[in-house]
């Protein structure tokens, strides 16, 4: 060993050496900080994804959402508050075209999505970065076909769901002009994260009152229900005996008056 | 004459011999019933009820009335393993593990639509024409019954298969029973037999369906035909026509053939619509679980309308002597129809004592030639009407971007508002429309066809109507109304009273009338004509 070495040894016990190393330690890190923060937007690539994603989700968010739900999401007069709604509110209400809302009626509509899955996911990601909320759902978490149960799906879907959405889940009014949407052709992971963000009038089922296992059934249920052939003739829109009683008296009842007046028309 | 027209000639010697057939029949084949569509509507009616007949009697093979739980195992897979009542499970057994078992059930309740359909048709037919009036007014009574009975008829068919939506009718059932004072909470478990739903309902009515209640409809028809058969048919008006003939064709042949005919393409359309259009598909609904509700929960049409003042019932109720009487379900459940039901019962009766019209008519009247009768008709239609639309206003919310609140506020008023006003309507359309038919009659038929005259002036060829039909659009009567002495005999004032001057109004306003052309105004117009 030289005696430099010994010597930087001996200092490291000096009772001074401790402190020392902790400010020349804070003293780099703040400069390689600033240095950091000074450089132009083009080098933020070296930077974690998960916080770019944040940022591009905050710009988006500033320039598309702002105006109604205030710049930092804290809600404001006309919208709420999007503090704790998760990444899965973010992903069912953007991704199936509500928010941006066009127009301030009773309720936000279904439309198409404005913006890309890219930009969905990063404006998730920022309003997930403010406050915990339920996280959003890939179609890959989404194992119905191989874990759900259609039959018990459809009794849960009766006992939860089609009192709002009615039994063959076509959809129904609720008071003051609200209604519940068809749920139909709706893509998997936003039927999952309809339930666990409970948008509107919609009641939030955790999974508490509807099992993960037993959301996944539901799903199942509601794609097979979807695909299945209309088994009886024309479907008459599944909604029930209204149409029905529609068709009894134009094509039914109609078509034996009409042959009637034909019956007993006088030949001329 | 061959051998075996020999035997056919001993057989029916023999027969008359016995029985007198032969005068029997040749009085009745001969019978002669005048030819107009709205005449089948009855029979489509008739004919309807025979396709319920044999169609039902295909699903009670396979049906099982039972309210006993069993786990499904048939072939439709999204029921696999659910816990069920048999009924249900039968039911969904003969849609898709019974031969043709889903035509049939679909035939039946389409025939069922159109027999209630029909029926209803039927009655307007009657009651526009004025074919109700002595002495017809039994028959009326009975198509009141026929009517009334329909209704239960086919609400308890939809509520056998036991699935969502028949268990949430049953369910609005039995809130009605419940809500009569005093006895409906003891009336709702003896009908239930115990708590609903328990185990006993679908079992008996069960055998109310298929058993007293068919029973009921044939004794009914069977005495409405008859009637109709002994009273003669009446008719429309015409040239030849009169109160005392029928003209028409023979039943047999050209009648027989005829209906023959039609029995075949009342069911030809019945098994159309059973074959492409799905009715009533009971494995969506699911099965009735009192725990479950489905938006969109309607009756059959026939019922629609009392649900419909039942959803615009604003929430009543009043506690009395400990108990609590749903002002809000015994209106509209009860009240409300029993009204209108007695009314239409009573209608003949009531008109004629509006008139004091009492004389026997088979000539039938043409719907504007009575127009108050035809406003009264119109307005009750008009409420049933307004009333069924908020039957399906939920429906009519989601389809047309309404809201509930908006259909519910606007049926409430407008049961109120619109038929009074479909009233007055009505019978002015029927009074221009008599007027019309004076203008035809006096100036000929408007022909289009201009023609100038030597000093250039344009005039429309009127052609004259022929004799026919000018003696059609002017038989009519032309009423007076009832006098009712202001003072009797002994110069007391207003002997009838309030009711006399109460007669005297409704028979004011029941004549009302345009006058038809007299012959001399015929003739002085015919005098001077260009
Ligand atoms: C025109 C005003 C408006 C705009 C712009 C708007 N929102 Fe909304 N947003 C609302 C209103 C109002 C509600 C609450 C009622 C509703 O959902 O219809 C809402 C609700 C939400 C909810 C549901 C909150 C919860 O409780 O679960 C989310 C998530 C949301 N908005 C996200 C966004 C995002 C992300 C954007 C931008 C892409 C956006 N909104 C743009 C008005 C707006
Ligand atoms: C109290 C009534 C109610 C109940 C119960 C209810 N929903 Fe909803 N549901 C709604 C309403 C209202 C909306 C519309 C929300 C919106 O537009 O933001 C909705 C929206 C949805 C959507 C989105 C459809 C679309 O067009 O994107 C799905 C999927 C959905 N519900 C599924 C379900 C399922 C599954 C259940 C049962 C577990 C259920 N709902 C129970 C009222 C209800
Ligand atoms: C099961 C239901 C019914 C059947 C099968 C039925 C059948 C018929 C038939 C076949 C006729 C003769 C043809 C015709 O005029 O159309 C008739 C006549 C008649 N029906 Fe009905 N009917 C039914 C219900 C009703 C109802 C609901 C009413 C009225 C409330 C009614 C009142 C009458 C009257 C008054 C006649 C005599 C009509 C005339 O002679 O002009 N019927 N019915």
């Amino acid at each position: 060993m030289n005696a430099g070495v010994k010597r930087l040894s001996r200092y490291r016990r000096h009772r001074y050496a401790a402190p020392a190393l902790l400010i020349t330690a804070l003293i780099s890190l703040g400069a390689t900080f600033q240095v950091a923060s000074a450089l132009p937007n083009s080098s933020r690539m070296e930077s974690t994804p998960k916080s770019t994603l944040i940022e591009e989700g905050a710009r988006i968010f500033a320039q598309g959402c702002s105006s109604c739900h205030g710049l930092n999401a804290e809600g404001a007069g006309i919208a709420p508050s999007l503090i704790g709604v998760g990444a899965a509110s973010v992903d069912f209400q953007v991704g199936t075209g509500r928010m941006p809302m066009a127009d301030m009626s009773q309720q936000a509509m279904r439309k198409d999505p404005i913006y890309n899955e890219e930009e969905t996911a990063a404006l998730a990601a920022y309003v997930a970065s403010l406050a915990p909320g339920p996280a959003a759902i890939n179609e890959a978490q989404l194992t119905y076909e191989r874990d759900g149960n259609t039959a018990e799906g459809g009794e849960l879907f009766r006992t939860n769901c089609a009192m709002c959405h009615n039994f063959a889940g076509q959809g129904g009014a609720l008071t003051q002009g609200k209604y519940a949407p068809t749920v139909m052709g709706v893509e998997a992971k936003h039927i999952y994260e309809a339930m666990i963000t409970g948008p509107q009038s919609m009641p939030v089922f955790s999974d508490k009152t509807i099992t993960p296992e037993e959301k996944l059934s539901i799903l199942k249920w509601i794609k097979s229900a979807e695909s299945e052939p209309n088994l009886g003739g024309a479907s008459l829109g599944r909604t029930g005996p209204v149409t029905e009683g529609l068709l009894v008296w134009t094509l039914g009842l109609g078509l034996l008056i009409g042959i009637a007046v034909w019956l007993t028309a006088k030949a001329r | 004459m061959k051998k075996v027209e020999r035997i056919g000639v001993n057989v029916a010697g023999y027969v008359d011999d016995r029985t007198g057939a032969a005068k029997w029949l040749r009085k009745n084949l001969t019978k002669v019933f005048p030819d107009h569509w709205s005449f089948m509507l009855g029979e489509i009616v008739l004919y309807s009820f025979i396709i319920l007949l044999l169609s039902g009697t295909f699903l009670t093979f396979w049906f099982d009335p039972s309210q006993r739980e069993v786990v499904y195992d048939g072939s439709y897979e999204p029921l696999q393993d659910i816990k069920m009542s048999a009924a249900y499970a039968s039911a969904l057994h003969i849609s898709f593990d019974v031969r043709g078992g889903l035509l049939m059930r679909q035939i039946h309740h389409w025939a069922a639509l159109i027999f209630m359909a029909g029926m209803i048709a039927h009655l307007m037919r009657v009651f526009f024409t004025g074919a109700f009036r002595k002495p017809r007014e039994a028959n009326w009574l009975i198509g009141v019954g026929l009517v009334t009975l329909g209704i239960v008829e086919g609400f308890l068919g939809y509520s056998l298969p036991d699935d969502l939506l028949s268990g949430t009718g049953i369910r609005i059932a039995e809130a009605i029973i419940q809500a009569l004072p005093v006895v409906g909470s003891y009336l709702a478990f003896f009908a239930f037999g115990g708590a609903f739903p328990g185990e006993a309902f679908i079992p008996r009515i069960f055998t109310v369906h298929v058993l007293l209640l068919p029973a009921i409809f044939l004794a009914l028809i069977t005495i409405h035909l008859m009637l109709v058969w002994y009273q003669k048919h009446t008719q429309y008006p015409g040239p030849g026509r009169t109160e005392k003939n029928v003209v028409g064709y023979p039943l047999m042949p050209i009648y027989m053939a005829k209906a023959g005919g039609f029995f075949f393409i009342v069911f030809g359309v019945t098994a159309f619509l059973g074959a492409v259009a799905s009715i009533n598909p009971i494995w969506l609904y699911g099965p009735y679980n009192p725990g479950q509700v489905t938006a969109g929960s309607q009756p059959d049409f026939y019922m629609g309308w009392l649900d419909g003042l039942v959803r615009m019932a604003p929430p009543l109720e009043t506690a009395a002597f400990g108990y609590t009487i749903s002002w809000n379900i015994l209106i509209p459940g009860l009240i409300i129809p029993g009204i209108l039901f007695t009314l239409m019962a009573l209608y003949p009766f009531i008109e004629s004592w509006m008139t004091g019209d009492k004389r026997e008519h088979h000539l039938l009247e043409r719907p504007r030639n009575n127009p108050n009768r035809t406003a009264i008709g119109a307005m009750s239609l008009s409420f049933i009407l307004v009333v069924l639309i908020n039957g399906g206003n939920d429906l009519i919310a989601t389809h047309f971007s309404l809201t509930i609140n908006q259909i519910m506020w606007f049926t409430r008023i407008g049961v109120i508002v619109i038929p009074p006003m479909v009233f007055v309507i009505t019978k002015r359309i029927c009074l221009s429309l008599q007027r019309a038919d004076r203008e035809k009659v006096l100036h000929g038929r408007e022909t289009g066809r201009l023609v100038m005259l030597p000093h250039g002036e344009f005039v429309e060829v009127h052609e004259e109507l022929s004799a026919a039909e000018k003696f059609t659009l002017t038989q009519h009567e032309q009423p007076m109304a009832l006098q009712v002495p202001n003072s009797d005999a002994n110069g007391v004032l207003n002997p009838q009273g309030l009711k006399g001057k109460l007669r005297a109004r409704l028979s004011q306003a029941h004549v009302e009338q345009v006058s038809a052309p007299s012959a001399s105004e015929a003739k002085e117009l015919e005098s001077g004509h260009h």
